[in-house]
């Protein structure tokens, strides 16, 4: 048994190793490129609602900033788990080892690149004049952790179910850049005209992005909101897991 | 006779033709009960009513026309398929010998290939750093082991390939079709590596069309034809029978 953890253990590391020597190997600027994209995201928007729109958001670089780099982890990982398996093939109809390591690959790649920008929110929050909080030393790990199982699960769905059904590549496009913007992250969820306002509840992903950035602004967290975060995250994961018992065996008969 | 490490009984697979699917969500929703009728009743049979068994030790060739059934059972052994109907047991540590590259990235360097090969193949991080001298010592591939794969020439991917499967610890090599890599010499090093696996007792399984390597290393041949086996037995019989056969007569 404890082999067994050992090997899936090790499996892990030196398959993350591999994507993250295979992107930084190639690339000059290597780690500017995985924090080029949010910022040049933010820096889009900021012209967009800041200063052509002028919408009345206090220190609006910043709350744009402690919302786009979480979201680009959940959002990157996402949209490449559909093609987790089917990049695989060779492997996975020649040798039976636990699959779930391909979609854990990717997620902690993009988790990775989440931890190296966290020193680039803190560089706004000291233009801001504002500082980092003690309490991230706790809330950082927690929100992570309930942001990748909720990753985790909805990447064993698509990544299996996409072996069965080639379209949900693109649908999975489709609904990542609607739930972009029906997620509080360009503008905060007091914006929301109230008639509306109970439907955030449906969110999966919109209390823990709140959450997020009220923990880069402010420091705090609302208990419920990672209260639902967790639920939901819970939910995701038995979801994909049993979708992905369900279809795993199949893998190498269909690919 | 040693006892048996893998047993085939009654082992029929059928593989579900799941074109109505992979023509899209649409296709399948639109025509749904159709979808679901073909899903049931169209299915490709692979192989039927299929039974042996391989004892511990032994070298087994299988050979056959191409769609015979040969790689299924190679699957079924890798533990990658499940049979449809029978049951297949396999007792010890498998290593299926993967197709030069398969688990290759070319923009890695060739040690932190034998890293990547060795994990998805079934060692720890520590055991591969135990054997990673003599792999690399095995391949002969030098200096070029800390240059980027993707510059290598076929014959380094294939030594490097095959010096990986070499110093794995199996109890049943699986070897699809891979011999014919590399250069004379580097191929009898192949052969001599083979037949040391076979004096320590590692069952082994090729799947091959070179009907030269069966007769050098196997003691026993399966010839699959049109999804059952036709025939069991000593190399030379069995490889005479299935040239006369296919027509050729060397």
């Amino acid at each position: 048994m404890r082999e067994k953890i050992q090997y899936f253990f090790d499996l892990i590391v030196v398959l993350t190793q591999k994507e993250l020597k295979v992107r930084y190997k190639s690339s000059f600027l290597g780690y500017l490129w995985s924090i080029a994209q949010p910022l040049s995201l933010a820096f889009v928007f900021f012209l967009a609602f800041k200063i052509v729109m002028r919408v009345q958001i206090e220190d609006y670089t910043l709350f744009l900033i402690a919302g786009l780099f979480p979201w680009q982890w959940f959002s990157n990982s996402l949209s490449s788990s559909p093609l987790a398996f089917l990049n695989n093939v060779s492997i996975i109809k020649k040798v039976n080892f636990p699959r779930t390591v391909i979609p854990l690959t990717v997620i902690l790649q993009d988790m990775f690149h989440f931890l190296l920008s966290i020193p680039v929110i803190v560089l706004f929050l000291f233009i801001y004049q504002k500082s980092p909080s003690l309490s991230w030393i706790f809330f950082l790990p927690l929100l992570m952790g309930i942001q990748f199982l909720m990753i985790f699960g909805f990447s064993l769905l698509l990544s299996s179910l996409n072996l069965f059904f080639r379209d949900l590549e693109r649908m999975a496009g489709i609904l990542l850049t609607l739930l972009f913007y029906f997620t509080p992250i360009l503008y905060p969820e007091t914006m929301i005209p109230q008639e509306y306002q109970s439907l955030l509840k449906f969110n999966p992903v919109a209390p823990l992005m709140m959450s997020w950035r009220n923990l880069f602004l402010t420091g705090t967290v609302d208990p419920g909101d990672i209260a639902v975060s967790f639920l939901y995250a819970l939910a995701a994961f038995v979801l994909g897991y049993r979708v992905y018992k369900k279809l795993s065996w199949r893998f190498a008969e269909i690919l | 006779m040693n006892e048996p490490v893998i047993v085939f009984d009654k082992v029929t697979k059928r593989y579900p033709l799941y074109h109505h699917m992979t023509g899209g969500l649409k296709n399948f929703l639109f025509h749904l009960p159709r979808a679901l009728n073909t899903l049931k009743n169209s299915k490709y049979e692979a192989l039927r009513n299929v039974s042996f068994t391989v004892a511990k030790g032994e070298a087994l060739g299988i050979i056959g026309r191409n769609g015979a059934g040969k790689s299924t059972t190679l699957g079924l052994i890798a533990g990658v398929l499940k049979p449809t109907e029978g049951k297949v047991v396999v007792k010890g540590k498998i290593s299926p010998f993967l197709e030069l590259g398969a688990s290759f990235h070319p923009e890695l360097t060739g040690a932190e290939n034998i890293v990547l090969n060795g994990v998805l193949l079934g060692m720890t991080r520590r055991q591969i750093s135990k054997k990673t001298a003599e792999i690399i010592e095995f391949s002969e591939i030098g200096d070029f082991i800390d240059q980027p794969i993707r510059i290598y020439s076929s014959g380094m991917l294939a030594r490097l390939g095959f010096s990986v499967v070499a110093h794995l610890d199996p109890d049943i090599l699986l070897i699809d079709e891979v011999l014919q890599a590399g250069d004379i010499e580097f191929q009898k090093k192949c052969f001599q590596r083979m037949w040391e696996f076979r004096k320590s007792g590692v069952t082994m399984i090729f799947v091959t069309h070179s009907m030269e390597s069966v007769k050098t290393l196997c003691d026993r041949v399966i010839w699959f034809d049109q999804r059952t086996i036709r025939m069991d037995g000593a190399p030379q019989d069995v490889v005479s029978h299935y040239k006369s056969s296919a027509g050729v007569h060397t």
